[in-house]
Parts: structure tokens; sequence; C-alpha cells
């Protein structure tokens, strides 16, 4: 798989390290019931979800992939600023 | 169904060996079953064998959306052991490596158990007292495991590069003597002729697309064959525990990934024991055909593309070859993969869900195989029952609920830690 970083352009995955789901995202005013679903649990489909990644091994910038989980097609990345991870 | 023995093959010799009959039937689905199994692993398969066996129900289907066994199954390292740290952990294990030491007899099938040691190395003293923790507390709940200094690891795996150079210098390990390698296709293969002589209904080519409510409760699945109504319904689907739930609305503590194996050619006999280390990722032994079979990390990103990562391949093979440098000529022959549910403390889920009627036995992650036949027993007292078993009732769902999670890598919360 290449991932298309929107800082560094394409590069392989292998530069890439896995963070979780957008949605998984634990807010900080979260009760501990929505605390405990949000990091949890997943959709896990099979099909698109939205994942945090990290260019850990080029310019460490978080981003937002969207990415088929059978086909591996991405079909959109956007740079995140801190917001994206509490 | 003929039980397979010497006699019979003898017998075989003399007629052209004509008396062979299939080993399981393949019936078409009935319009209902009092407990529908979903996947035709090992798992669901001993699953369907012990309801009928132990709780005498008659009315059960195993339902595969392929072929049995080819799942996880029929990808596996085959590596059974029970040298957990933590005691439910190796309490179930240990329940199963007692069943793995008589499978073949109680299912006239050979398994081609082979227990021929699980070494584990230790790389440095922390490696070594983790190891003596982890022995220690296996010791204390009757479980076999033994500390190994430098000079007994030398002598009991003499390729191992025991070199102060090596890269990885090996300063001991812990052994458990009981652990070793199954046939994993025989075990599949063993369970459905055992299940299916027991009245199970196997069907293959069954893909359960959905679920059949009744309000709350599930009275049903929706299947690639047409509808089929149910008492219960045991999802045991291996890496796609999270898409089957989900088809009830279920959202679980899992996420899929990969993980990969790979085989060398066939060489003579070049290694003892399934060799595995404290503080690599990667897992060696050589099967019975002779090839050298590798194993390493699971990929760490979320995927059902049963295909893996070279990179990943490639760390396994490069620790694998620092452990034990005679293995560099070999070839590879083959590579594979399979979709794991990596759950996110790293032990399995067994148990009732939220929706009435329905069961799961999932979250196996890289290290189900061993299990097949204690968890295949101890879920079929679940869906007989509607009631845990003493040895699944740590593994239930609502445990990441109350805390109660069962940590089996001692790494942290999420599977992509691990
Ligand atoms: C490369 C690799 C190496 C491993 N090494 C080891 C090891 O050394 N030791 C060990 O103990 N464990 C190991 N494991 C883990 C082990 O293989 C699994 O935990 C175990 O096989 C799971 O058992 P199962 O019977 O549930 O899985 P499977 O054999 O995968 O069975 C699940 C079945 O469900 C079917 N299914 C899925 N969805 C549906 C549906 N909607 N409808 C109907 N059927 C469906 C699938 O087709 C499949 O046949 C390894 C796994 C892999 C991938
Ligand atoms: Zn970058």
């Amino acid at each position: 798989m290449q991932i298309t970083c929107p800082h560094c352009g394409p590069r392989a995955q292998a530069e890439f390290v896995y963070e979780r789901t957008v949605d998984s995202v634990v807010p900080l005013d979260a009760t501990p019931e929505e605390a405990m679903k949000t990091l949890f649990t997943r959709n896990n489909p099979r099909g698109v979800d939205e994942e945090i990644w990290r260019h850990t091994f080029g310019c460490r910038a978080w981003m937002v992939i969207t990415r088929h989980r059978v086909t591996n097609e991405i079909t959109a990345i956007r740079a995140v600023g801190p917001e994206a991870i509490p | 169904m003929e039980r397979y023995s010497a006699l019979s093959l003898l017998r075989g010799a003399f007629n052209g060996q004509k008396h062979w009959q299939p080993a399981w039937r393949d019936p078409e689905p009935k319009s209902h079953y009092d407990i529908i199994v979903i996947g035709g692993g090992g798992h669901g398969l001993a699953t369907a064998y012990y309801l009928a066996k132990v709780h005498g129900l008659k009315n059960i289907a195993v339902l595969e959306k392929g072929y049995i066994g080819g799942g996880n199954t029929g990808r596996n390292t085959t590596i059974v052991r029970s040298n957990y740290r933590q005691a439910p952990l190796h309490n179930l294990f240990e329940f199963g490596l007692k069943m793995w030491e008589h499978l073949s007899d109680e299912l006239n099938y050979n398994v081609m158990f082979s227990p021929r040691g699980s070494l584990t190395l230790g790389h440095s003293d922390a490696d070594m007292t983790m190891l003596a923790q982890k022995g220690d507390a296996m010791r204390c709940d009757g479980i076999d495991a033994e500390l190994m200094t430098r000079d007994q690891v030398t002598k009991f795996e003499p390729l191992l590069d025991m070199s102060r150079s090596a890269r990885f210098p090996i300063e001991g390990a812990m052994i458990q003597r009981r652990g070793g390698t199954a046939r994993h296709d025989a075990v599949a293969w063993g369970y459905a002729r055992g299940a299916d002589t027991l009245g199970v209904d196997i069907i293959q080519k069954c893909e359960v697309t959905g679920f059949v409510r009744d309000g709350d409760a599930v009275v049903g699945v929706e299947t690639t064959r047409g509808r089929i109504g149910a008492g219960r319904v045991g999802i045991c689907v291996a890496g796609h525990s999270g898409h089957v739930a989900g088809l009830a609305g279920l959202k679980l503590p899992i996420e899929s990934q990969t993980l990969q194996a790979m085989v060398t050619e066939g060489v003579k006999p070049m290694l003892n024991s399934v060799i595995q280390t404290q503080s690599l990722h990667c897992y060696i032994s050589q099967s019975d055909k002779g090839g050298i079979v590798f194993g390493g990390d699971p990929d760490n990103w979320p995927s059902y593309a049963q295909r893996g990562d070279p990179m990943i391949m490639e760390r396994a093979i490069a620790q694998g070859l620092a452990l034990v440098p005679a293995l560099s000529r070999l070839r590879m022959v083959r590579t594979w993969s399979g979709v794991t549910d990596m759950s996110f403390d790293g032990s399995p889920i067994i148990g009732e869900t939220p929706v009435q009627n329905l069961y799961l036995n999932g979250g196996w992650c890289y290290g189900g195989f061993k299990a097949t036949p204690a968890s295949g027993f101890t879920y079929a007292h679940t869906l007989a029952t509607g009631k845990p078993h003493a040895l699944n009732a740590p593994f239930s769902l609502d445990r990441f609920a109350s805390g109660a999670t069962i940590d089996e890598n001692g790494s942290g919360p999420l599977p992509n830690s691990r």
C-alpha cells in the first residue's frame, strides 16, 4: 500500500503507523459510559472507515485516511491539527 | 460411520481400498434448528461436536460461508501450548492441552498432535525474570514449566546461535515440554466427521448475511441459501466477528487485522521444538513434512484483505535467521495470511451478547488454534445452557465496561499497542 502524506507526497505504507478510527477519540468531557464505548468498541467494517494514521518515520504529522479495508483503496486523505488526538 | 482402524486399512488393502466413504454428509439446510453455529472452523465444528456429544442435542447446524477449515484453522502455524501468565488464560488453555493429548482417540481421527516442546528463549536478565514469573504462575496452577540454562538450551536445540556475539544473545529459556504442534486440517476434519456422525448438519457455501429478529430476540438467520430459523445462534467466525456481530447491530472491542505465516522447502529434521522468544516477534517450528514454518507479528492495522505487508515477513525472517543461522540457505516456498480478530486486551470473548439468543465466541487474536477443543467444549456448554462455563466466564463481553480485562500481553488497551 502507498499513502500520500499531505506534507511529503506518496510514501510506502511502512513509514506510517495506524492509530485508531476517528470516531474512537474520547472527548475530554465524556461520561464514563461514553468513554468506555468510544475507547473500546469499533464498527470494524468490511468496508470503508475513517482512520487516524501518523507519518511516524517521515514528517511525523497526523492525518485522517478514508480507506476500504478489503481493497485498501484510499479515497481521501486530510491533514489534521492537534484537535484530532486528545 | 465406519471406524478408522489398522484392521479396516488392511481389509481395504485386499479390495482396492473401496471401503472409503465420505467423512461427512452434504445436507440441504432444514427450516429450523435448535442451535445454529455460524462458522465452520475448528472452533465452530468442535462446538457442534460437544453440543451433540456432551449435551445430547440433536438438531444442530454449522453454517460455513466457504468450505470447512478454509479460514484461520487452515492458515495457522499450529502451535499448541498453555504457557500464559494470566490464570484465566492458562487455565482455559491447559484444559485444552489436556484434551489435545487424547484428541486423536476421542475423534478416531489422527490430528497428529506432536508434543515436541514449546521453547521460549530469554535474551536478557529481564527476559529470564519474566519467564521465571510466568513459569511460577503456571506451576502454581499445576501446569508444567521448566527454566533452562544456556547450557541446557545449547544441548536441546543445537542449531541456535549461542555465541556471545549473536545478534540476539540467548541467556536461557523456559520450556513447556507438553506443548507442540498439530495438523490443522485434521482438527477441522476430525471434528466435522465426529459431529456429522452425531447428526449435526454441516452446511458449506452458506454465508450468514443477516439475523431474523422477533422484537429484541434473534430467532434465525438470513443466508445465501435462504432463511433458517434457530433457537439460539452462536457466532464463531474468527476474524469476521466484528462484521457478523455488526449484522445484529453490535459494536465489539475488536479490530480485524492480518496475520501472516510462511514456510520453506522441506528439509531433514533440524529443529526439535517450537522456538519462540520472550522479546522478539518470531516463532519457528518444523512441520512433519520438513518445511520450516515461520510466524511473526500481526500487521497492526485493520484489514480484511487476507494479504499481508512484506515488511512484517521480512522482520520475522530476519529474527529467525539471527536465531538459527543455518536457515539462511533455505528457499521460502509459500506465504499466506488470515484475518484475525484483535481484541482490545488480547484475550478471547466468549459468552452472551446484549441481543437475546445471540452468543459470541471470538477475539482469539493470533492464538486460538490451541484453544480449539477447550473453546468448543466450553462454548457448547454456554450455548446449551445459556450460562457461562467456569472456564469461559472471565472472558465475557462486559469485562471491558467493568474493568476486568485480561491483558494477554501486558501492553495496554488497544490492539495496535501489542
Ligand atoms: C497466520 C496465522 C497463524 C496463527 N498461528 C497460531 C498458532 O500457532 N497457534 C494458535 O493457537 N493459533 C494461531 N493462530 C490463530 C488461530 O488460527 C485462530 O485463532 C483460530 O483458528 C480461530 O478458529 P476458528 O475455528 O474460529 O477460525 P476459522 O477457521 O477462521 O473459522 C471461522 C469460519 O467462519 C467462516 N465465516 C466467516 N463469516 C461467515 C459468515 N458470515 N457466514 C458463515 N460463515 C462465516 C469462515 O469462512 C471460517 O471458515 C494463527 C492465525 C493465523 C492467521
Ligand atoms: Zn509526511
